[in-house]
């Protein structure tokens, strides 16, 4: 039985990314090194690395941490962590009483200096449906039980705000200094869907 | 729109793919065409100016759903850029057919020409009370449909302003420019028992939001 739906592709994704590119080179529509720039960024400075900087420093500096609170931004700019997808960064605290989490339920934002581009989970459609209806049980899903009196707050990034999580610093980190501090922070705290540990 | 793109609260999906602290996210790259998706529609946006990444955004939802449900992330990035490509008649489909040796399927038309901002009101402030307006819009638009109608906390008003999506994303360079609140709502006012308990802040325009009168 013939139908109206669309024939599936039979080229490949790459295929297509290639077509288009060749389109646009016959155009002259590509800046020389232009890809190659974005995409060192991409593959090589935006990194969690940078946003695991940042945490460490506000978990020893007391005057960086407000002004992180108050300002992500500037906090983010003092480490030049500035660019696309980074304009307006806003660090979400977590206390023992709550627990910040990061989506983009509608497609995939995130602040790429500071977190590094998303990962696939991020993108995929199980985390943008689910984590915002319950939140909890994704969280014990990949990994992460919360105590039951902590609250899990969602931040669905809808608009132009970019966010981070400050976790708590962790039991037994006391002797750790700034250097040690930001092996504990890795992209899954940033995005607050695993918590700090000391190993 | 209420495509398929819109998936907050969206029922059926199984588990994540991920455990965490797993490094899944190296390399960033994992298939060698993948960069083109964010460097093309770059060019075309940031360097050439043909296009805002709100009418990439919308580019995006307006892929047909079956092929929207059946590709990956970068590769409806890469549709998303040839469409709107071809829209401002920079390219043309027969170019893109040809390189591609097949027909290269592009994104629907859009249903709408877009919407202007609503820019006659006092802003809100942190602590008050607002309900998202319950409005059903065929544009682009920066609003999930699990907060229409419902009331929530205003947490921060954002101290910049932008182009209000809704007319930006259907390429309307004038668009006013709006703050944008972070607005808390109580899991349970959304779905009632059928969900965790817990709360989710959602990052909207003004012109989204109307105030609650203190009753």
């Amino acid at each position: 039985m013939s139908t109206s739906v669309p024939t599936p592709e039979t080229t490949s994704p790459g295929q297509r990314a290639r077509a288009l590119l060749k389109v646009m080179r016959d155009q002259d529509m590509i800046p020389d090194g232009y890809i190659e720039h974005l995409t060192d960024l991409m593959e090589n400075q935006w990194d969690p690395a940078n946003g695991a900087r940042v945490v460490a420093r506000a978990w020893v500096d007391e005057d960086f941490r407000r002004l992180l609170l108050e300002d992500g931004t500037a906090a983010c700019a003092q480490f030049g962590y500035t660019g696309p997808q980074g304009e307006y960064i806003v660090a979400l605290e977590d206390t023992p009483q709550l627990k910040n989490v990061i989506v983009c339920s509608l497609c995939s934002c995130t602040a790429w200096p500071v977190l590094g581009l998303p990962p696939e989970w991020y993108k995929g459609f199980e985390f943008r449906a689910r984590l915002v209806r319950e939140g909890r049980t994704v969280l014990k899903e990949l990994g992460t039980e919360l105590p039951a009196q902590t609250q899990v707050r969602v931040w669905d990034t809808t608009a132009e705000t970019r966010y981070l999580v400050l976790p708590l610093r962790p039991a037994g980190s006391e002797h750790l200094d700034e250097q040690a501090l930001r092996s504990l922070v890795t992209k899954d705290v940033l995005i607050g869907v695993a918590l700090p540990v000391v190993r | 729109m209420d495509g398929f793109h819109d998936l907050g609260g969206f029922q059926g999906f199984g588990k994540v793919a991920h455990r965490i602290d797993t490094l899944s996210y190296k390399p960033v790259f994992k298939e060698d065409w993948e960069h083109l998706a964010y460097s093309l529609m770059f060019v075309a946006s940031d360097h050439l100016g043909l296009f805002s990444i709100d009418e990439a955004r919308h580019a995006v939802e307006r892929l047909d759903v079956r092929q929207h449900v059946g590709t990956t992330y970068y590769e409806r990035y890469v549709i998303a850029t040839a469409s709107l490509l071809v829209e401002a008649q920079a390219i043309t489909q027969e170019a893109l057919d040809e390189a591609l040796g097949s027909p290269f399927k592009l994104a629907n038309p859009p249903h709408s020409k877009g919407r202007a901002a609503i820019t006659d009101r006092p802003p809100f402030e942190v602590g008050q009370r607002v309900r998202v307006r319950d409005e059903r819009f065929a544009g682009h638009v920066r609003c999930p449909a699990y907060v229409r109608g419902k009331e929530g906390v205003v947490l921060h008003r954002t101290r910049e302003r932008w182009p209000f999506p809704d007319s930006i994303g259907h390429g309307d360079r004038s668009a006013a420019l709006q703050p944008t609140y972070h607005v808390q709502f109580e899991v349970r006012d959304l779905w009632g028992e059928a969900a965790d308990d817990g709360r989710v802040v959602v990052d909207l325009f003004e012109s989204y939001l109307d105030p609650v009168q203190p009753a």
